[in-house]
């Protein structure tokens, strides 16, 4: 497999990367491109595309409420795809979709990835397709269509199951800071910082993205003291179902988030 | 074939363990354990004994005479509304709480939606001095009253649910969200044979007592073990898989599993999911399950809340895609008609989930000497303001 845009960045740029969640759809149907636009242009490092479902169930209450918003908008894959067809023209950032298996096994599997591939993404998050199935029934499609797997790994997730996953992976490990579901925050309690220092220690091949409880400046900050960056849902999903103003409390948001770069670097 | 589930969890293509990294650990232990713990001789006498002395097992094989002379076959009811409870549901809670003390586990979770499996397993939590909190969609905790009430007098949290549908599935994804929550100190009790490996199987051996006690009673009873049909209603499947257990690979007894279509099968609003359902991905579990072209999961509707479900159990999946089971689907309309024939027939009046089976009997071609064990898998006190709006709008009849 030859690199893609995910790798390129980590080698290009190995700590503070922000990778941005949005809900395809929400808050217009129509927003998604603008959304990916902005998000470059106000200095995002990677972005992740979620396709919204009836029924996410590692997803709290903001997230739910964008699926559900993006899918009486009209959204689906078909769409997204349909969306994302000129998107390499102008965007250059990493691409990855986040999605539940059914809406993918509903469009066919490697249907999925061939149009994925063709539209320009680089990688893929399905949270409830199993290790084991991965590798014995879809790798080999990820692997034909150049598409990296990224997979979660929480507090609670053994060793020899973080080692199996770093070995299946070439993008990052998707680190969820804490047991919960999206939305919450990430306090920097002592159990949790232990978490992240036992992780570090591992030396994984693969950087790590802290996920699940960012939201502002200081747990994005918290987070790249410990792994390769951070990951932003919610509290991105707030700042764009304002109703108005929305590529300006883009920028804003992601400035905020980034600002004081040198302090840390 | 054999109907049994697989080392991976597997009935036919139906079944696995399709669970966000966040569950994984939980549902693995669980796995790991569930066959060791509940195989122990000391799990197994505590068990027997709070089914017998608690529970109120064996619930009886009662032949319904006149039912038997409408239909014109014999017909056994196995009395499950006569467990504690009320229901089948308590069969499996009783197994799942002392499979949760052995785990060292402080906190129990459920989902209900009729509430008979939130008041079952408020009733062990009680038991067992343990934390108990039950997700509920917010219409159900309306249309089942009662059963809200009980779960709260049993010391119970019932917590109601606002997103989505705010019935069965949603309870479910709630009580999901709960346990990503709360993975180390957090059992969770799901009430019928779906979710990931290993619940289907789990709750299928926890509720396999009905169709044990049935080989027995019937061997006394008619002089074989085997009748010729075993009749259960179907919305996840777990009454079902206890009858059909211990008969799954004995090609004699013919197993009829009954959906509920709601207005009718094509209304758009039903919850005949072997008829309207694709596979799919649901709870976790590959299974048949209704959803749209774009795999988003649809919203179902039944007169009973037990049944608003839109999947079933992989192994109800693999029992219909084989032709195992034959399956029906039986609208509000019959199964409140079925409501008032067994009412008025035999002095018993049936939940509106177990009603459904009942007015499968209809459909079947039955011959006089055909022995039919229909589970009658709970009593109708719950519903009791569903069947009397319905009788007002009937004229009484």
């Amino acid at each position: 497999m030859t690199d893609n845009k995910i790798a390129q960045l980590f080698k290009k740029q190995p700590g503070r990367s922000l990778n941005v969640y949005f809900t395809a759809g929400f808050p217009e149907l129509e927003s998604t491109t603008t959304i990916l636009q902005t998000l470059q242009d106000a200095g995002a490092d990677l972005v992740e595309i979620g396709m919204p479902y009836s029924d996410p169930l590692a997803d709290g209450p903001t997230i739910q409420q964008s699926n559900t918003v993006a899918l009486n908008n009209g959204m689906s894959i078909k769409k997204l795809f349909e969306q994302l067809n000129n998107v390499r023209d102008t965007v250059t950032l990493p691409i990855i979709l986040m999605g539940y298996l059914n809406p993918v096994l509903q469009f066919g599997f490697e249907n999925f990835c061939r149009e994925a591939a063709r539209v320009g993404v680089d990688g893929l998050i399905i949270p409830d397709m199993p290790l084991v199935e991965y590798e014995e029934e879809y790798q080999a499609i990820f692997e034909k269509y150049n598409l990296s797997a990224i997979f979660l790994i929480t507090p609670q997730t053994s060793e020899d199951r973080i080692r199996r996953i770093d070995a299946l992976t070439n993008a990052f490990i998707y680190m969820v800071s804490t047991a919960s579901t999206t939305g919450n925050t990430v306090a920097g309690t002592d159990s949790q910082i232990e978490y992240f220092k036992r992780i570090q220690q591992m030396n994984l091949k693969n950087p790590k993205l802290i996920g699940f409880g960012i939201s502002d400046k200081k747990s994005f900050d918290l987070a790249c003291r410990y792994a390769e960056g951070a990951i932003i849902g919610s509290a991105f999903i707030k700042v764009i179902q304002q109703p108005t103003g929305l590529q300006e409390n883009i920028r804003d948001f992601i400035y905020l988030i980034k600002s004081g770069e040198e302090i840390f670097s | 074939m054999d109907f049994s589930v697989d080392e991976r969890g597997y009935y036919g293509k139906f079944g696995g363990a399709y669970i966000p990294e966040m569950l994984y650990p939980n549902v693995e232990e669980l796995r790991q354990k569930y066959l060791d713990i509940i195989y122990e001789p000391s799990f197994q006498e505590e068990l027997d004994e709070l089914l017998r002395d608690y529970v109120g097992r064996p619930t009886p094989l009662y032949y319904a005479k006149r039912l038997s002379e409408k239909f014109n076959a014999k017909i056994y009811l196995k009395r499950e509304d006569l467990a504690h409870t009320g229901a089948h549901k308590i069969n499996n809670t009783v197994g799942q709480i002392l499979l949760a003390k052995r785990l060292g586990k402080k906190r129990i979770i459920a989902e209900t939606g009729a509430g008979q499996h939130g008041v079952a397993t408020a009733t062990v939590c009680a038991l067992a001095g343990l934390e108990c909190i039950v997700y509920m969609g917010q219409i159900d905790t309306e249309r089942q009253k009662p059963n809200v009430a009980r779960m709260k007098l049993l010391g119970a949290k019932v917590v109601p649910v606002t997103s989505g549908s705010q019935t069965l599935k949603d309870a479910t994804n709630e009580a999901i969200r709960d346990w990503i929550s709360n993975p180390e100190d957090t059992h969770y009790i799901i009430g019928s044979v779906v979710g990931p490996h290993p619940y289907p199987d789990m709750v299928a051996r926890f509720q396999a007592v009905i169709s044990a006690e049935v080989r027995q009673q019937l061997l006394y009873k008619e002089g074989t073990e085997f009748p010729n049909y075993v009749v259960a209603c179907v919305g996840g499947g777990s009454n079902a898989a206890g009858a059909f257990y211990h008969y799954l690979n004995e090609p004699a007894v013919n197993l009829v599993a009954v959906e509920a279509a709601g207005h009718g099968v094509n209304s758009g609003l039903s919850a005949a999911t072997s008829v309207l359902g694709s596979l799919g991905i649901i709870h976790g579990s590959k299974t048949l399950l209704m959803q749209t072209e774009d795999g988003q999961i649809v919203e179902p509707h039944s007169i009973s809340a037990g049944l608003d479900y839109p999947g079933i159990g992989p192994m109800h999946a693999h029992l219909y895609d084989s032709g195992r089971a034959k399956f029906y689907a039986i609208t509000d309309e019959e199964a409140m008609q079925g409501v008032v024939l067994c009412s008025r027939m035999e002095g018993i009046i049936p939940a509106i989930e177990s009603a459904h089976a009942i007015a499968a009997l209809h459909y079947m071609q039955l011959k006089s000497d055909d022995v039919v064990v229909l589970n009658l898998s709970g009593r109708g006190d719950k519903d009791l303001q569903t069947i009397i709006n319905y009788l007002d709008e009937h004229d009484g009849q």
